[in-house]
């Protein structure tokens, strides 16, 4: 009679555990590739309710997750180390937990869905990155200066910049690195572009050029975040967008001051 | 003519940046949408009226708006839409215009070009906090006066 209790009673918190895993798993999944912090509030508490316990407490910033059941003795913590920006994964987690929700996937399957997601990433391959970014330098280079001259170097130098964004984020890991690099490589680009008589205007290439490198994500982020009442990670968003902006507006000043 | 070079150069812009920061296939071509329709906005108060804070405090309206209904409709998170739309109004040109200028030593007008950088970074802000309320207050009305509607119902036959 108490060995039944007994094993009933460890199901049970192995069945917490699992619940309390699974919800970490998939916080630290929407932090680290860019997602406001209510979405990861609200998907947690989500999954912790869909998974059938009641009353959960949450305690989510931009560097780390808590999590703890309320009532009972331990809360499980899971740090934010890289940061990067995908949302095609922030968009698979809410897929996952919608589809938790509607009791197509059990608490197993949707870890081994979380799991697979983060060891098989789907990215664009690197040639349509490439693309897109001269696709966004020389039709923004049109938006805003509308000078036609310049829209093929646009597109070409655009294309370069985010390629050496790419190649260095891979080797230094450190986001403002690569775009301090990169900005100086564009601005380089366009002199030299303009020394070969390629384009007519440094200012419009160098415009296009360092379009692909704004840091969208963590603008949008940073207002949706305070205006929630995130009065850390929304200010702390707020400093990585302007770490990004002065790395590029650095590189391009010293290869201004310097040609 | 040059509406339409912009609006199609808008479109591909907006595309082209969520495939640099991967956003689901099936998502591009509304958030192009969404983009093309907040630059739209912008466009007209700036060749009607005038005056670029507004312009994109508008823009930014639009494009919290819209990008809303398109995360309903679609049934995905808010932000793959809501991102690449506020590229085109990202304030580059005057950005790079007040780093050349301080650069170059010329203060004063790097100083000018940084109150127009902080102003329409402001008004994008504050536009989107605009566009969030609309979003709350347009889910709360309903809701209530349905609610109120039930409670003083209640009591009478079905319609």
């Amino acid at each position: 009679m108490s060995d039944e209790g007994m094993t009933g009673l460890s199901e049970v918190t192995a069945q917490e555990d699992l619940v309390v895993q699974v919800a970490l798993r998939a916080g630290r999944i929407m932090i680290e590739n860019g997602s406001e912090i209510t979405r990861v509030e609200d998907t947690m508490t989500r999954i912790a309710k869909n998974a059938g316990v009641a009353d959960s407490k949450l305690f989510v910033m931009i560097t780390g997750i808590m999590m703890s059941i309320t009532g009972k003795q331990n809360a499980q913590i899971e740090p934010v180390k890289k940061r990067t920006f995908d949302l095609e994964k922030i968009s698979a987690v809410n897929d996952l937990s919608r589809q938790f929700a509607a009791h197509t996937i059990d608490l197993v399957t949707f870890e081994s869905a979380l799991i697979q997601l983060e060891k098989h990433p789907k990215y664009f391959p690197f040639w349509l990155q490439l693309i897109g970014a001269a696709m966004v330098s020389g039709p923004l280079e049109l938006v805003f200066r509308q000078s036609l001259t310049n829209f093929p170097m646009s597109c070409v130098i655009g294309a370069a910049g985010w390629a050496a964004f790419y190649w260095l984020n891979r080797w230094v890991k450190v986001r403002f690195l690569s775009e301090f690099a990169a900005a100086i490589l564009i601005g380089l680009l366009a002199i030299v572009a303009i020394r070969f008589n390629l384009g007519t205007s440094v200012d419009d290439i160098i415009i296009g050029g360092i379009m692909p490198l704004v840091p969208g994500v963590p603008i949008t982020n940073s207002v949706r975040d305070t205006l929630a009442g995130n009065l850390v990670s929304g200010p702390a968003r707020g400093v990585e967008a302007l770490m990004s902006a002065a790395a590029i507006g650095f590189g391009i000043a010293l290869v201004l001051r310097i040609m | 003519m040059q509406l339409i070079v912009m609006l199609v150069s808008t479109y591909i812009a907006t595309v082209a940046f969520s495939i640099l920061i991967n956003i689901p296939r099936h998502a591009l071509n509304l958030a192009g949408i969404v983009g093309t329709f907040g630059f739209f906005i912008y466009w007209l108060y700036m060749y009607f009226i005038g005056g670029y804070v507004i312009a994109n405090l508008l823009g930014a309206v639009v494009i919290g708006i819209a990008s809303m209904a398109a995360a309903r409709y679609k049934k995905m998170p808010m932000i793959l839409f809501n991102i690449p739309s506020i590229v085109p109004l990202v304030p580059g040109g005057q950005a790079y215009q007040m780093v050349k200028n301080f650069a170059l030593g010329n203060t004063e007008l790097g100083t000018k070009f940084m109150f127009e950088v902080i102003m329409i970074a402001g008004a994008i802000a504050f536009g989107f906090i605009l566009a969030e309320t609309v979003n709350r207050v347009s889910v709360r009305i309903p809701t209530k006066w349905a609610k109120r509607w039930l409670r003083e119902n209640r009591r009478n036959p079905k319609l």
